[in-house]
Parts: C-alpha cells; sequence; structure tokens
C-alpha cells in the first residue's frame, strides 16, 4: 500500500493533462466536422439555387397556320416534299400575326429573334409524322430564346412600371413619335436621369484629377503620357455629359441610359429626347397600335433601368415578350427539355440527356472491365501467386500507377485505343476503356487490402477439413472481402464517374447534338459525359447556361448519391451474410 | 479415384492396423524421420523422428514455443500455406511418403483433420461449419444424410444439446468454449483416419474439458489422435504415448505412463515435476 501511494500520486497529477488533451482533441474534431458541414451546405445551396434557374423556361403557344404552299412545296403531301417544307417561315409568319403593325427587315429581325429557328425542324417532324396537319391550325408550343427567358425571369433586366392618369396626346409619324402632357409629368424622370448623369460626370471629373496629380507626381515621361491621356479622355467625357445637360437643353437619351418607354395600350414610344419642361418629348415608336386615337388619360411609364448598351435584349424585344406573356401566350413551366434533349448551342434547348446515357453506357463499359479484372488480379496476387522479385515488380506498379494523373490514361488511350487499335473516338467504349484502365489499380489494391483483412485462421479452417485453395477461397476468403472490395470499387468507379481530364484527350469533349442509342449500338456512338458536358457548359458564354451548368452538376450529383446508394445496398446484402 | 473413394479405402486400411489390446502391438499410423522445419531462416524443429501408432491417443507437450503446433501442423502440410516455412526430411502416413509431390493436399487433409490452437469457425451457421467438409468431398449423397452428419458430429463433440435449436445462427456467435467444440465436430464430420489437436481444451471449463476428454477416448476406437496439451494431468488421463519436445527437439517419446512415472531425461522430470516451462 505504502508503495502504491506515489505512483497513484503520479497518476493523479498527470490525470487534468490527460484529461485536458483529451477535450482539446474533441474540440478540433468538433471543429472539423462543423466545417466540413459547413461547406458542404453552402456549396450544395450555391448549386440549388444557381440551378433553380435551369429547371423551369418560358415556353411560348403559338397557333401556326401550316399553309400548304409553305410546307408542301411540290404539293404532293409526300415525305420528301414536307421534309422541303419552310416551317420556320409558318412559326414567322404566326409571330407576325401576333404583331400585324410590325415590319421593315430590322424591327422583323428583332421579333424573330425571340426564338431560335430550331425549334421549327419539331414542327417538321410533327408534320412528317402527321400529314394530315397539312393546311391546318395547330397550337406550337416551344421554348423563347435564353435572353428573352432569362429577362422574364428578372435576372437580366430591373425595370418598373408606374400607371401615370394624365391627359397626353401622343402623334406618331411613321417611325417617329411626338408626345405631348398638359403637364410637366415627364420632368421627374428627366430629373433623376439628369442627376444619374451628372454623378458620372462627377466621377469622371474626379477621375481626370486624380490622374492629372498622380502625372504630375512621377518621374517617368511614359507614364507621365499615359495619365495625361487619361484625364484628358476623362475631361473630354465630362465634357460631353454637361454639353448633353446644359440648362435649357432638350435632354437625349441614348443607349448608355435607361430606356423611358410610354405606354398606351399597344402603343409603345421609347423616349428619345424631353424638353426641358419635360411637358414634350419626341421618340421612337416600338411598337403601334392599329386602332390609335391619339390622345389618353390613362397611360404608363415602363422605365428599365438597365441601358439597352449593357443588355443582350433589345427595347423592342421586351415589348414582344412582354405582351405576349400578357395575352397569356408565355408561360413559365417546368422545362422538361433539360432532360429530354441532348446538348445544343441554344441554351434553351440544351439538355442533359446525351451526356447521362453517355455517363451510363461509358460506366457500363467501365465496370465490366475494372471490376472483374480488378478483382480477378487482386485474388491472383494475393491468394495464389508466388512472392517472388516479379511479382513485387508488378506490385509495385500497380501501385504507382493508382498514383498517376489521369490525363495520362486519356493519352495512352489516345495513343493505344484510337491510334494503334484504331477504336472509334469520342464513343462511350473508347471513354468505358480508358476509365477502366484508370480504375483498375484502386479497384486492385482495395481488393487487395481486402483480401488481406481476412483472418488468415479462416484460411486455415478451411484448408484443415480439406477444401483446396480455390475453395478456400471463393468459399470464405472472397464473401468476408466482398464489402471491401465493393467499397474498393465504388470509390473507384464515383472517381470515374466525375472524371473529365482522360475523356478531353479522346474526343468527348466534341459537340455532340444527337443523344447515343440508349443500347447496345450507344457503345460506339459519338457521345460525351456528364463531367464534360458540365465542363462544355462551363465554358460557353451565354449567361443562360450558368444556370444550365448548375442543373447538369446537381443532376451529377443526384447520379452519384444513386450510385452510392446502389453501393450501400449491395455492402450491406453481403454483410448480412458475414 | 475421387477423394470420398480414397477415404474409403482409407476406411478399411484402418481397421486393418487397429491396435489389439490383447496381442499388446501397435500397427504404426505416422511414421516421421529427421523432420526439420525452418522459418525463413530460424530454425523451428530439428530432426524430429517418431513413430506414432494407430488408434491411440498421442500427447506432445512441452513448453511454450518449443515447436509442437509447428510439428503437428507439418503432419498434414498446413506449412505449406506459410509463405517462409521449409519442412525437410520424412512423413509417412500408413507408409505414404506426405511431401511427395503425387500426394494432393487436399486428400491427405481430409484423411488428417486438424483442431487449430485458436478456435476459428467460419463465419457462417453452425450448420454450414460442419456440413462444410462433408460437402466438399461429397461425403453425403442429399440433405438428410448431411443433416445426419451434422447432428452425428456435433453430438460427438458434446455440442449437440447446446445448438440443436439454433442451427442457423453464426458459428462465432457461440462462446469460446462452445467454438472449440464446434471446430472440433467440423473436423471430425469429414470423418479422418487422423486427427491432430491443437491445444483442444485450453479455453474450457473443467465441465467441457471433461466432456472433450471423454470423447477423444471415445474416437481412439477408429481415429488415430494427435493432442498437444500444457496440462500434464490431461495428458496422462487421455494419451497412451506421450512426447516430450524441448527448443524444437524430440526429447523423450514412449508410453504415457513410463514418461510419468519414469522418465529418462532430466529434461522431462524437470518440466513434468514443473520446475521449469
Ligand atoms: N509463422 C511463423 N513464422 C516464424 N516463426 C514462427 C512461426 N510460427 C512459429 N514460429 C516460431 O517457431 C517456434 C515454434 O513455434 P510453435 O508454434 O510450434 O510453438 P508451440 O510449441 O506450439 O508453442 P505454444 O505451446 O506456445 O503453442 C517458435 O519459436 C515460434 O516463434
Ligand atoms: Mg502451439
Amino acid at each position: 500500500m505504502s508503495k502504491l501511494a506515489p505512483i497513484r500520486d503520479a497518476v493523479m497529477e498527470r490525470l487534468p493533462q490527460r484529461h485536458r488533451a483529451e477535450q482539446r482533441f474533441q474540440a478540433y474534431g468538433l471543429t472539423a466536422i462543423t466545417l466540413a458541414v459547413l461547406f458542404l451546405t453552402l456549396l450544395v445551396g450555391s448549386i440549388l439555387t444557381q440551378s433553380l434557374a435551369a429547371f423551369t423556361a418560358h415556353r411560348l403557344t403559338l397557333p401556326v397556320t401550316l399553309e400548304r404552299e409553305l410546307v408542301d412545296p411540290r404539293g404532293d403531301g409526300s415525305e420528301a416534299s414536307l421534309r422541303r417544307g419552310s416551317y420556320n417561315a409558318a412559326l414567322q409568319a404566326a409571330l407576325r400575326d401576333q404583331f400585324p403593325t410590325v415590319h421593315g427587315v430590322g424591327e422583323l429581325r428583332e421579333l424573330f429573334g425571340i426564338y431560335s429557328a430550331i425549334n421549327a425542324s419539331r414542327l417538321l417532324t410533327d408534320v412528317v409524322n402527321n400529314p394530315d396537319l397539312v393546311g391546318q391550325s395547330v397550337d406550337f408550343e416551344f421554348p423563347i430564346s435564353d435572353d428573352a427567358d432569362r429577362y422574364l425571369k428578372g435576372a437580366s433586366v430591373s425595370e418598373r412600371q408606374i400607371d401615370m392618369n394624365a391627359s397626353l396626346s401622343i402623334e406618331i409619324a411613321g417611325n417617329v413619335a411626338r408626345l405631348e402632357a398638359q403637364e410637366a409629368v415627364l420632368a421627374p424622370f428627366a430629373d433623376r436621369l439628369r442627376q444619374v448623369m451628372a454623378d458620372r460626370a462627377n466621377r469622371y471629373a474626379a477621375a481626370a484629377e486624380a490622374a492629372l496629380a498622380s502625372a504630375r507626381q512621377t518621374i517617368d515621361p511614359d507614364e507621365r503620357e499615359i495619365l495625361e491621356a487619361e484625364a484628358q479622355r476623362a475631361q473630354m467625357r465630362v465634357q460631353q455629359l454637361n454639353e448633353r445637360l446644359r440648362p435649357g437643353a432638350d435632354f437625349l437619351l441614348g443607349p448608355r441610359e435607361p430606356s423611358l418607354l410610354v405606354r398606351a395600350g399597344d402603343t409603345i414610344v421609347r423616349l428619345t429626347s424631353i424638353t426641358s419642361g419635360g411637358r414634350e418629348a419626341t421618340g421612337e415608336v416600338l411598337l403601334a397600335d392599329q386602332a390609335w386615337s391619339g390622345s389618353v388619360t390613362r397611360w404608363s411609364f415602363w422605365e428599365i433601368e438597365t441601358p439597352a448598351a449593357t443588355r443582350l435584349i433589345t427595347d423592342r424585344q421586351m415589348v414582344f415578350v412582354r405582351l405576349l406573356e400578357e395575352r397569356g401566350l408565355v408561360r413559365n413551366a417546368f422545362n422538361a427539355l433539360l432532360f429530354t434533349n441532348a446538348d445544343s448551342r441554344e441554351p434553351e434547348l440544351a439538355g442533359v440527356r446525351g451526356a447521362l446515357i453517355g455517363t451510363i453506357l461509358t460506366m457500363v463499359i467501365t465496370i465490366f472491365l475494372a471490376v472483374p479484372v480488378g478483382v480477378g488480379a487482386a485474388i491472383y496476387l494475393e491468394e495464389f501467386a508466388p512472392r517472388n522479385r516479379l511479382t513485387r515488380l508488378i506490385e509495385v506498379n500497380i501501385n504507382n500507377l493508382a498514383a498517376v494523373p489521369s490525363i495520362v490514361f486519356g493519352l495512352l488511350g489516345l495513343a493505344v485505343f484510337i491510334n494503334a487499335f484504331g477504336l472509334p473516338r469520342s464513343t462511350p467504349l473508347l471513354g468505358g476503356m480508358v476509365l477502366a484502365l484508370m480504375t483498375l489499380p484502386t479497384v486492385i489494391i482495395s481488393s487487395r487490402a481486402a483480401l488481406k483483412a481476412v483472418p488468415p485462421s479462416i484460411r486455415e479452417a478451411a484448408l484443415g477439413v480439406g477444401a483446396s485453395r480455390t475453395q478456400a477461397v471463393f468459399h470464405h476468403v472472397l464473401p468476408l472481402a466482398m464489402p471491401g472490395m465493393l467499397t474498393g470499387s465504388i470509390i473507384g468507379l464515383a472517381q470515374a464517374l466525375g472524371e473529365t481530364a482522360p475523356l478531353l484527350m479522346i474526343g468527348m469533349v466534341a459537340f455532340v447534338a444527337d443523344a447515343p442509342n440508349f443500347g447496345f449500338t450507344g457503345f460506339t456512338d459519338p457521345s460525351t459525359v456528364m463531367p464534360v458536358q458540365i465542363f462544355i457548359w462551363s465554358t460557353s458564354a451565354e449567361r443562360a447556361f450558368e444556370a444550365r451548368t448548375a442543373a447538369a452538376i446537381l443532376v451529377l450529383l443526384v447520379l452519384m448519391v444513386l450510385f452510392n446508394a446502389v453501393a450501400i445496398y449491395l455492402r450491406r446484402k453481403y454483410e448480412r451474410r458475414w | 479415384m475421387t477423394a470420398y473413394e480414397k477415404l474409403q479405402a482409407g476406411a478399411s486400411v484402418r481397421q486393418e492396423t487397429l491396435y489389439h489390446p490383447v496381442e499388446g502391438s501397435y500397427t504404426t499410423k505416422v511414421a516421421t524421420k529427421n523432420v526439420t522445419v525452418h522459418y525463413g531462416d530460424k530454425s523451428a524443429l530439428n530432426g524430429v523422428s517418431i513413430e506414432i501408432p494407430a488408434c491411440t491417443v498421442t500427447s506432445f507437450i512441452g513448453p511454450s514455443g518449443c515447436g509442437k503446433s509447428t510439428f503437428l501442423r507439418s503432419i498434414n502440410r498446413m506449412n505449406d500455406t506459410i509463405d517462409n516455412a521449409r519442412v525437410s526430411g520424412s512423413i509417412l502416413i500408413d507408409g505414404e511418403e506426405v511431401n511427395d509431390r503425387n500426394v494432393d493436399p487436399v486428400v491427405l487433409r481430409a484423411r488428417v483433420g486438424m483442431v487449430f490452437q485458436k478456435p476459428n469457425p467460419f463465419p457462417k451457421t453452425i450448420y454450414e461449419n460442419v456440413a462444410y467438409g462433408p460437402r466438399i468431398h461429397g461425403l453425403a449423397a442429399d440433405k438428410d444424410q448431411l443433416d445426419a452428419i451434422v447432428e452425428t458430429s456435433l453430438r460427438k463433440a458434446g455440442l449437440w444439446d447446446e445448438v440443436a435449436d439454433r442451427l442457423d445462427q453464426p458459428g462465432t456467435s457461440l462462446s469460446g468454449g462452445q467454438q472449440q467444440r464446434l471446430v472440433i465436430a467440423r473436423a471430425i464430420a469429414v470423418n479422418p483416419e487422423v486427427i491432430l489437436m491443437d491445444e483442444p481444451c485450453s479455453a474450457l471449463d473443467p465441465i467441457a474439458t471433461a466432456r472433450i476428454e471423454e470423447l477423444i477416448d471415445e474416437l481412439r476406437e477408429n481415429y488415430t489422435l494427435i493432442i498437444v496439451t500444457h496440462s500434464m494431468a490431461q495428458a496422462a488421463r487421455v494419451s497412451q504415448m506421450t512426447a516430450f519436445f524441448h527448443l524444437g527437439s524430440l526429447v523423450e517419446y514412449g508410453p504415457t505412463e513410463e514418461i510419468f512415472t519414469n522418465p529418462r531425461d532430466q529434461r522431462t522430470q524437470d518440466y513434468i515435476t514443473g520446475r521449469f516451462g
């Protein structure tokens, strides 16, 4: 007892320290997990919010009259003839019916710019499938252009409408309108815009001053020259702005200023100049009402704060889609095209179907190559191969292969599969083979680890009752190693599922407008895969592809989750057999 | 000749080589000459020569690490599975060289069953554990026969009463002692001629030990048993022959009575009187 006491003291002395160490470690762990959850939430949250816009789209439904002379040029109703029809002309005619006063090449081009002519090809298919439609009027539904869609979603343009109740006369002569109000109703808008322009002028002036000040300080003559030129440019802008802001002068509105639209019924005018009194103005007629009376008391201002120069949709196009929406012809609905279409240059028509099928076909090849070969190699190396120099060499090589950058496997595929074997490029078959090569080392290593983890006593037990080595492995070792092997294989395959780089090398980055056949022949159809599709879209210029990129990422994530769910299910199933 | 036929043939041989107590003569079942085992560079067994009679119980005793398990494993070539183990010398079973190229280790291990030092049931059902051997050797023609083999084996191992109503539960869910009896049942289910038992009672309570010892005594009628044990009392109780190993060598071998009452070697004397080991 007396001997034990000092030992116990030593233990007690160290005890608080040990507790503190434990608490510290727990705090680290908790922090790490909190951070991880936080980042995951942020990631998924941002993808979700960004992708939302891609899951709905504005669709236009037009009554289209399929005139025989348009869609059946030979007049015999044969398929060959129907295929030569100008379906887009039919669509254009239907759209012109909505806005009968629109004429002139420029205005019509703006009108036809709110949808993509590619949509006409679906009309062609409809008619070819059902020639009875010729001569009839059908309701044809198709997506409007991505820019118009983004505008209607309020994503690209900020605007407001202000209803007015004041007497206003509008005189229309050709393209030009003269407006005159009894009160200075236009003044507040002009003043506000003036203020905006004055602010801009002040900013330029300050910039000019700053540039001049730096120019005075610098000793480098070249730099001074540059700075002075900059100051001069800014001063010129100030002068120009001040010229336009001169008191008493008409206030002119250009494409760099917000657009001021006056709307009276279906007559819409964009103001180009406002007199200093704010009572009179001139403007460009964007849309004329057929039954125009000349004078109104109920009208509205439509102020588009985003200047025309900084948006991809013109004032007139905005008028068109807004009016079509008001007439109930444009509806925002679930964007099924995202899942039923393959890639397209037009964002509103682009979908993930091609990439999704490509991914599935590619993964089928990868799974059927990598898993049997990898597991077989692992079983042989771990259970049967003699331990000698050769097997050690192979082992080291496999371990190193797992660390090789994936793009190298793409190069290998390019050199061997395409150039030497002549396999068709850009196909799921080839992609699957390259990804299988990439996945093999992971599968082999994890399978070997799983086999190693099976206690040797199990093998001894089997051999002890007279099982052959093969029987011992397949009856006892393999079932025990199966969950581990599955986990490893799934990790490898999930990696392959998200791989981009090697597939770029074998041409799977090509633009493929047709989804591969979801069947046997699909393996040799040109196609792309989800991660590459994401890559392609993320590098596209159109803003609408941003949302589609996020949506595609979401689809890929769902695919991964599904994949892992299957894996977990399989693992559970095998684990139940312990 | 299928494994089953060989076993059948083996069984008939066994009947002829039975111990005849009346005549007091033994037929040699296992004979080794100069068996040496190396693990890598390290020698674990040097030049063991022994003749083990049929239908008797022979116990191997000796201090820990002296090579008892190693020797036991050489007899059914379990050392083949250890990468760095090398076995030399000659081991004959019924006059047949075990290490011969023509001998299939599968057939050998069906004839020479083994119970390992640590109980190692398969992570499968109790039924599967016992049925596995008979099944792979084709010893049962149908399910009923297999059921019968399983039941007899479990009965012989003294486990039937405890597991009869839960044959479909995992063998690994049994207690340590039950597991040990399960692996004994598994070994005897294949109906081997020789059974090697490496400390079969190390995890058992006295009651279970007594039952196993009873079993060993019963098995002696038809089988040749070699057991490794650390219990002098057990060796004295169950075995007719005893071999004492020390530092990889066979020091003394003879009828159990003689070894325990009149050891010739000082080391044996010291060991059985508990002076070392
Ligand atoms: N797989 C192995 N690799 C290397 N050395 C081994 C191996 N197995 C046993 N040995 C060595 O061989 C010697 C004999 O071991 P063995 O297992 O035969 O002893 P034992 O007599 O059965 O001991 P115990 O009574 O403790 O079971 C020991 O020194 C041991 O360290
Ligand atoms: Mg041992």
